[in-house]
């Protein structure tokens, strides 16, 4: 029987999605040995027209990290579903939006004001953008345009499987290799590669009562090692997110901010967050609720800073 | 008017575009670089709390996290005007140093290396990581893997996360580490000096030691004449983590040497509608287009640039090879830029051999890692050597500390100008009277992966050669001819 025929791409992203698929060294070698790479722009040499030549539905597996937030990346996720049996939203971005997703706070006109206009080392007395296409002396040049929305790939094609994580950790990217390289394929809209429990259930801290009477932001205090960030009044994101990566930043003394996406059976990371952090609040009335609330600088950065895409909130009101 | 279109280039986080045009005697007329990648980070990080934005811009690329995290782990000490304990700076370092022995092992055995290990005129096939194992053994394959993979065991142990560090707080780090942990990172860094040197003495037995190669480092046509910048300590010696940035022009000359706080006095950037990346160049010399020489802006920050900016390597061994490089090549400042690669091998050893420096420092250890802020949040900049330029985060905050404005210039970034130049010098040394030489190919992609470039900034293919596509087009844009890498 022939290997099975895999693909990677990378749309907005950063790159450390990639990163994680290398981590996995010698096991790489391993699976390499077992799949046919038929397309991976950042280790491979094959093209897009390859990739256009191929008849429907002959990669079997298709890998795609990153958010959708330019025509080039919208065209690839739509010709890659084209050509791929499966296709899994990998990573973060591709998941929920990730970090470039934090985009849809603002507008494409306020980003493009910004980084061509106002920054304080630009020089650019004519106001230039860049435009999707520009006459030259010598002809004409193209570039993709730049979307208002970044969207997740589930909001521009269909998806078979999700793996969250900014990056997913590559234990958990191994596992999910060996199970798709084994046909061992569960539901289609499945999260893998991930715990069905909470980043909580997997964190080792010592859960206390969780009676919030201030929220201390991370560079205000030095926690306690052993305890439960929530505890100490430093928003952590683990009731409201789904586990699976070892609980690392907990480890480093660092709290969860939400990489591995919304716990099991929960849309809105966000909203989930919202409602957990608010009954511990340890407040007898409206006024003390308010004070403490208060403290929440940047709700939207801090409970949708990797899912704001994929949240019932999507973007910002234009 | 000819049109030349190489589309990918490679994975530019994007994908690069290089667009040549013909005059009509066949000759080059111009050649345009083009990212077609844009993410808005200098705005929608306005309003996050300032202290996440370590969090946050490490997101700018995953393939150099730890970079872009200590930038803005340092902004935050600006912003905060909080100076770490001693112990808290050095285990920065620390992992700032095994962070570049992970990133220039990548680049020179599986992006680079390749092409002059099995030299530039190998068959296709073999120009990757696998022909070059082949060539110089499986032992020095397994030995590449894992030496990358434990100086990224050191980023864990320090950072909390192998990739995207965690551990950056204004003010220090946010754990200490334990004797265990030093003494694993002890042994480590000795592993990693063993690696580098004999990563150096490859490079000498294969292309130090041919003529050939020698010449072609030599050559003009990979020679491109700019300023130069990057950090140096208080003695003008390599720094990754510290120190001020030094600007030499072409002769070798120093033209400036700033703080973080100043970089607005030297760093301007030029728009161009048809790219997504910005220009930097020097405000004091100004934009004169994409050309060198004194009376351009145009400077390069790349290894060799730190090398040409300073007096010499902070550490004995590498030391003594920054010498050994400016004997053999004869003259400094070395315009050459494919002598990039053996600056990017001296700073390999000069990271692990500061690794080791740091891990047998007597403070290393101590719990005193982290000082909380009380000053009301302001205005910084943080500056630090990515491995592909000298990287600057700038945030100014309201009261509260949260963000109301962000400016970011990224490493590769600084060299836009000079990679378009080179790429430019390639086509117009290639192409005469509509000929066009399969040779472009090769020499453009090795002009190119001499920055290690990385847009956005993410840029890494794996085997030895880019993928490139060549089309040929007659004045009515009809497709001639088409030359495909594969």
């Amino acid at each position: 029987m022939a290997n099975p025929k895999a693909a990677f791409y990378w749309a907005s992203s950063c790159g450390g999605c990639e990163i994680a698929v290398l981590e996995l060294g010698t096991n790489l070698l391993d699976i390499s040995k077992k799949v046919d790479i038929v397309f991976w722009p950042v280790a491979l040499d094959f093209k897009y027209s390859d990739v256009e030549s191929m008849p429907e539905k002959s990669i079997d597996v298709c890998f795609f990290n990153g958010a959708i937030q330019t025509s080039e990346n919208e065209h690839m996720a739509k010709l890659l579903r084209e050509k791929s049996k499966i296709l899994v939203a990998f990573g973060a971005c591709a998941y929920g939006g990730g970090i470039p997703a934090l985009a849809n706070t603002t507008s494409r006109e306020q980003i493009l004001m910004r980084v061509y206009k106002e920054t304080p080392t630009t020089d650019n007395p004519n106001g230039i953008l860049p435009q999707t296409k520009v006459e030259v002396a010598e002809g004409v040049l193209t570039i993709p345009e730049f979307y208002n929305t970044v969207r997740t790939l589930g909001q521009t094609v269909d998806v078979d499987y999700y793996v969250p994580g900014c990056p997913p950790v590559a234990e958990q990217v191994w596992s999910v290799m060996k199970d798709i390289v084994g046909g061992n394929l569960p539901p289609k809209g499945s999260v893998i590669g991930a715990s069905e429990k909470s980043l909580c259930d997997e964190c080792k801290r010592i859960k206390g009562d969780r009676k919030i009477k201030k929220i201390v932001r991370t560079h205000q205090v030095i926690p306690d090692t052993e305890n439960c960030l929530l505890d100490q009044g430093i928003i952590c994101m683990g009731p409201a997110t789904r586990g699976g990566c070892g609980a690392e930043c907990l480890k480093s003394n660092m709290p969860c901010r939400g990489c591995y996406g919304p716990v099991p059976g929960v849309l809105d990371q966000g909203a989930k967050m919202l409602s957990a952090l608010s009954s511990n609040f340890d407040a007898d009335n409206e006024e003390d609720a308010r004070r403490i609330a208060d403290g929440v600088v940047d709700p939207i950065g801090t409970f949708y800073r990797y899912s704001l895409a994929r949240s019932l909130l999507r973007r910002a009101k234009a | 008017m000819k049109n030349v279109t190489i589309n990918p280039i490679t994975r530019l986080e994007g994908h690069g575009k290089i667009e040549i045009f013909l005059n009509n005697e066949g000759n080059v007329e111009n050649a345009y670089f083009q990212v077609p990648e844009l993410r808005g980070f200098e705005k929608f990080c306005e309003g996050r709390p300032v202290e996440e934005m370590p969090d946050i811009t490490s997101r700018i690329c995953g393939v150099c996290p730890e970079a872009h995290h200590m930038a803005a782990t340092k902004a935050l000490d600006a912003v905060f005007h909080i100076d770490p304990p001693s112990p808290a700076k050095k285990l920065r370092e620390l992992l700032y140093s095994a962070f570049y022995v992970a990133d220039h092992t990548t680049h020179f055995y599986i992006l680079a290396g390749p092409d002059f290990v099995m030299g530039p005129n190998a068959p296709k096939a073999e120009r990757n990581i696998l022909g070059l194992i082949n060539k110089v053994g499986l032992d020095v394959g397994a030995s590449v893997i894992k030496h990358r993979s434990a100086a990224l065991d050191v980023v864990g142990m320090i950072g909390g996360r192998r990739i995207h560090p965690t551990c950056g707080v204004p003010g220090g780090v946010s754990k200490p580490i334990s004797e265990e942990e030093r003494a694993r990172i002890e042994e480590i860094a000795k592993s990693e000096i063993e690696f580098a040197k004999f990563t150096l003495k490859l490079f000498d037995d294969i292309v130090l030691s041919n003529k050939d190669y020698l010449n072609l480092i030599k050559s003009d046509i990979y020679a491109t004449e700019t300023y130069y910048m990057g950090l140096v300590d208080e003695q003008d010696r390599v720094n990754f983590y510290d120190g001020k940035v030094r600007v030499v022009d072409p002769e070798g000359n120093e033209f400036a040497k700033y703080g973080a706080a100043d970089y607005q006095q030297h760093l301007s950037e030029h728009v161009e509608p048809w790219t997504y990346l910005k220009y930097p160049y020097l405000k004091q010399v100004g934009w004169k287009g994409l050309v060198g020489g004194k009376g351009s802006g145009v400077y390069r920050a790349t290894p060799l640039s730190r090398m040409n900016v300073a007096e010499g390597m902070a550490t004995p061994l590498a030391h003594v090879e920054y010498k050994r490089m400016y004997d053999t090549l004869g003259h400094k400042p070395i315009h050459s830029t494919l002598a990039t690669h053996w600056a990017r091998l001296i700073e390999l050893l000069y990271a692990a051999e500061r690794m080791h420096e740091l891990s047998r420092d007597p403070e290393i250890t101590s719990q005193n890692v982290r000082t909380i802020p009380t000053a009301t949040p302001d205005e910084g900049v943080g500056i630090v050597e990515a491995p592909r330029g000298t990287l600057t985060h700038h945030y100014q905050t309201d009261e509260k500390g949260i963000v109301k404005k962000v400016n970011l210039i990224v490493g590769t970034t600084n060299n836009h100008a000079a990679i378009s130049m080179s790429i430019k010098q390639a086509a117009q040394g290639l192409i005469k009277r509509g000929e066009i030489s399969d040779g472009l190919l090769n020499m453009v992609e090795m002009a190119f992966r001499a920055y290690d470039p990385c847009y956005g900034c993410a840029t890494h293919t794996l085997p030895g050669q880019m993928p490139l596509d060549l089309n040929i087009y007659n004045n009515e844009r009809v497709l001639l001819r088409r030359l495909t890498r594969h």
